[in-house]
């Protein structure tokens, strides 16, 4: 019997993990995170969970172990944010190039300096390049559900590739929402043992590793882009297995209220759900407004997103990060992903919620007036911001 | 060889399957002298074979041990260590 | 028919290479000798980790390997990391039931600079954490692969790239770094020091470490023609030149005992290793007297250890 349970983004991914009978937890602790570790360490230390726990002395060790055990066949688990994922950053980089199925939770968090332990997108917005599959939980119920699915996704044969899974630090991470737990039957008839086809292992000597000399290193950079766009198929497929055990199914774009929008705001990861607060009431006065939030961020959704806001005259990005120099980074990729569009929306973008500041319905209501205005007259600020002094 | 290979070549992760792979590399080439065995006063005491960084000295039928010219690079240290002076360093010979 | 294995007096050596030949190590590498007979004393149960360094570049180029064994690297500073996820990760896979039992030596290499330097917080954290692990250090004493920098394990007086001697300098200003110290200092099992030119010592200690239980490092000077400056058919004699003198003694650290291998009645003045090296040749006869006295103290204290606390 599946069961509603109050719980905690940190505790609700701590629980997939533990229903995915996860082998190794090699982590760090750092706040918003810290939850993800104590909750995991807890189960362990009561036998609850069989696994590996590493209490590893820095997140750059937390991902390098995961990569060893990943390279043996274990089915490995971390979590981090902020500058736990600054640290691990090169290492990330050899988790997706080295196809080791690795599973992440980012609790994102803004970057230091100044030192802020609250929640932004900068931290993820870091590592968008670093070839892992990602995406962003909207509520603790996904917390869950996607942590789940990335280890079935991950770990297929087809993909062997790492998988983050963003979810809001402090605004997610430590605020306790209701969540479905499934039935242990049910998850284990949704994911297969970790099956991966290189371990290392005497009896087969394989070399993991190897340097790349010019002749070399770009026909693998290829290959994984290859591979890693392809993992597309998998991510689909994975969610439509999903949602017929679980009855819940999820998308690479959810539209929200798009239905002959004129005007379409997008938003990632928690804040979507305040938006839609106003999406709603403006459509209740009879505006043509609705909602794009991606999902899946990497490998980017170029198909479903220019599906999503096609028809729309406006496409007002709101940003979590600054990328410095060049504005809103999810801004900037949208309008470059519609730019042989014919016709596209108009793209504005507008960044707040920085390092840890809320964004109320006012501040969103601020953000579609403001976004419909710059989409008529154009703006004559270097950056367009909301609810910053 | 390499050059003949494409992205659709490349191994999952770029794992090396095939263990001990580069032994194919003639690392011979690399050398300008070679060792020379006196068989006369060689007392096979192994010291040449088990000093030998690139294991290029090799145990023969007759149970001496001699350099396999395919890998030895002559570095001389066979050579060095041989405690009744039967190995010496020539010169390799222009091509 | 092929020989399986040559016998010294009782030893038995095989004749197998997990290090196969035709690797890219230079003319004479005392690395490589060592690796070598490291690895004739590990076996083939093994799954090692290695660091970026010469040891891993000189064996790996793509698509090939040098490597007879299960073999992993991944970055420069984090080889005692992976190697504790490959601990972890086999052993829990075996508890699980999803393996069957067996006995693997798990082991991880890395050079001076992986060791004592970028690498040394990963170290600590595999000993604090007490892995069943073997971390063999091969010192050649700089970042000799990417051009012969400086590390913490560069002794005081040699000449590097980034601490080399010249009008206002002596090169190296620093002392050595104690890396053996530092392992000891963790309280694992087992503490060592070698030395490829005493090949039976070196395979003696490899095997003791990678055979108990919890984690071992064993510190291996392997001496480099190419950054010491010294012909390459000398790396044996460099190296009994390192502990006939005292530079490198050889000893070991069980569970906080000392055993000091090889106490030669008299010391052989350490000139006689220095004036070989060229990264030595500008040192002068009161710099070298200077460097004799610290290899005097610092032998003498070894000594007090050993009395202190012996076997």
């Amino acid at each position: 019997m599946s069961r509603r349970v109050a719980l905690e983004a940190s505790h609700a991914a701590a629980e997939a993990a533990k229903m995915a009978d996860v082998d190794v937890i090699s982590a760090y602790p750092i706040t918003p995170q810290t939850h993800i570790p104590e909750r995991l360490a807890e189960m362990v230390a009561d036998g609850e969970l069989s696994a590996a726990y590493i209490p590893v002395e820095s997140e750059h060790s937390a991902m390098s172990a995961c990569l060893g055990a990943a390279a043996v066949g274990a089915r490995t688990f971390t979590a981090t944010a902020g500058q736990g994922l600054e640290l691990m950053h090169e290492v990330v980089y050899v988790a997706s190039s080295m196809r080791y199925p690795v599973v992440m939770t980012v609790c994102n968090r803004a970057l230091s300096a100044p030192l802020s332990v609250w929640g932004d997108h900068s931290d993820a917005m870091a590592v968008r390049d670093i070839g892992w599959i990602q995406v962003f939980c909207q509520n603790n119920q996904e917390a869950f559900d996607l942590t789940l699915w990335a280890f079935r996704v991950g770990e297929d044969p087809e993909v062997l590739l790492p998988v983050m899974v963003h979810l809001d630090g402090f605004t997610l991470s430590h605020v306790i929402e209701p969540v479905i737990l499934p039935e242990q039957s049910e998850v284990d008839s949704f994911l297969p043992r970790f099956q991966y086809p290189f371990a290392l292992n005497p009896d087969k000597p394989m070399t993991h590793g190897a340097f790349g000399p010019p002749e070399i290193y770009s026909e693998t950079k290829l290959a994984q882009e290859v591979a890693f766009r392809n993992s597309k198929g998998i991510i689909v497929q994975g969610w439509k297995e999903f949602g017929d055990i679980f009855g819940r199914y999820y998308h690479p774009v959810e539209e929200y209220e798009t239905e002959n929008a004129e005007t379409l705001l997008l938003t990632m990861g928690s804040f979507t759900e305040t938006a839609k607060i106003v999406i709603d009431e403006r459509r209740d006065k009879g505006e043509a407004i609705g909602l794009v939030s991606l999902r899946l961020w990497r490998p980017f959704p170029f198909e479903e997103f220019r599906q999503a806001v096609k028809g729309a005259k406006i496409l007002i990005v709101f940003d979590r990060c600054i990328s410095f120099g060049m504005g809103g980074p999810v801004f900037s990729e949208v309008r470059s992903a519609l730019y042989d569009e014919e016709p596209r929306p108009r793209v504005v973008g507008i960044i707040g919620g920085l390092g840890g500041r809320d964004m109320s319905e006012e501040d969103f209501e601020y953000v579609i007036n403001r976004g419909k205005e710059i989409a008529e007259k154009g703006s004559e600020k270097m950056i367009e911001t909301v609810g910053i002094r | 060889m390499v050059d003949k290979l494409t992205w659709r070549d490349m191994e999952v992760g770029n794992i090396v399957k095939e263990a001990g792979s580069a032994s194919f590399r003639k690392t011979g080439d690399w050398r300008t002298e070679r060792p020379i065995l006196d068989k006369e006063k060689c007392i096979k005491c192994a010291l040449c074979w088990i000093y030998c960084p690139d294991a290029a000295i090799k145990p023969s039928e007759d149970g001496y041990y001699e350099a396999d010219l395919y890998y030895c690079k002559g570095c001389g240290i066979c050579a060095s260590i041989c405690p009744v002076g039967a190995i010496s360093m020539t010169e390799e010979e222009e091509k | 028919m092929e020989t399986k294995a040559v016998r010294f007096g009782k030893k038995l050596v095989t004749t197998r290479e997990f290090l196969a030949e035709g690797h890219n190590f230079c003319t004479g590498c005392g690395e490589a000798l060592a690796i070598r007979l490291a690895m004739k004393a590990l076996g083939e149960n093994v799954v090692m980790a290695m660091a970026t360094g010469c040891d891993e570049v000189c064996t790996t180029p793509l698509p090939y390997t040098s490597w007879r064994v299960p073999w992993l690297h991944t970055l420069f500073e984090n080889t005692a990391a992976e190697i504790s996820g490959v601990e972890a990760g086999l052993k829990i896979l075996v508890k699980k039931g999803r393996m069957p039992e067996r006995d693997i030596i798990f082991v991880a290499m890395g050079g001076d600079g992986a060791t004592s330097d970028i690498g040394v917080q990963a170290l600590s954290g595999a000993f604090e954490r007490g892995h069943d692990f073997i971390y063999i250090c091969l010192d050649n004493e700089a970042y000799m692969n990417t051009g012969i920098q400086r590390s913490s394990a560069t002794p005081y007086g040699a000449s590097t790239t980034t601490a080399p001697a010249g009008k206002f300098s002596i090169g190296q200003i620093t002392r050595k770094k104690n890396m053996v110290a530092i392992a000891a200092a963790h309280g694992i099992p087992y503490v060592a020091t070698a030395c490829p030119s005493y090949r039976f010592d070196l395979m003696k200690k490899v095997k003791k470490g990678a055979e108990l239980k919890g984690p071992a490092y064993v510190h291996i000077l392997s001496p480099c023609p190419t950054g010491w400056r010294y012909s390459s058919n000398l790396t044996i004699e460099m190296g009994q030149l390192a502990v006939q003198t005292g530079i490198f003694p050889l000893y070991e650290i069980e569970n906080g005992r000392y055993r000091l291998n090889a106490d030669p009645p008299e010391l052989k003045t350490v000139g006689e290793y220095l004036k070989l090296q060229g990264r030595y040749r500008h040192l002068t006869d009161e710099q070298i007297g200077s460097i004799q006295e610290m290899v005097n103290e610092d032998y003498a204290k070894l000594k007090e250890k050993v009395a202190a606390f012996p076997m």
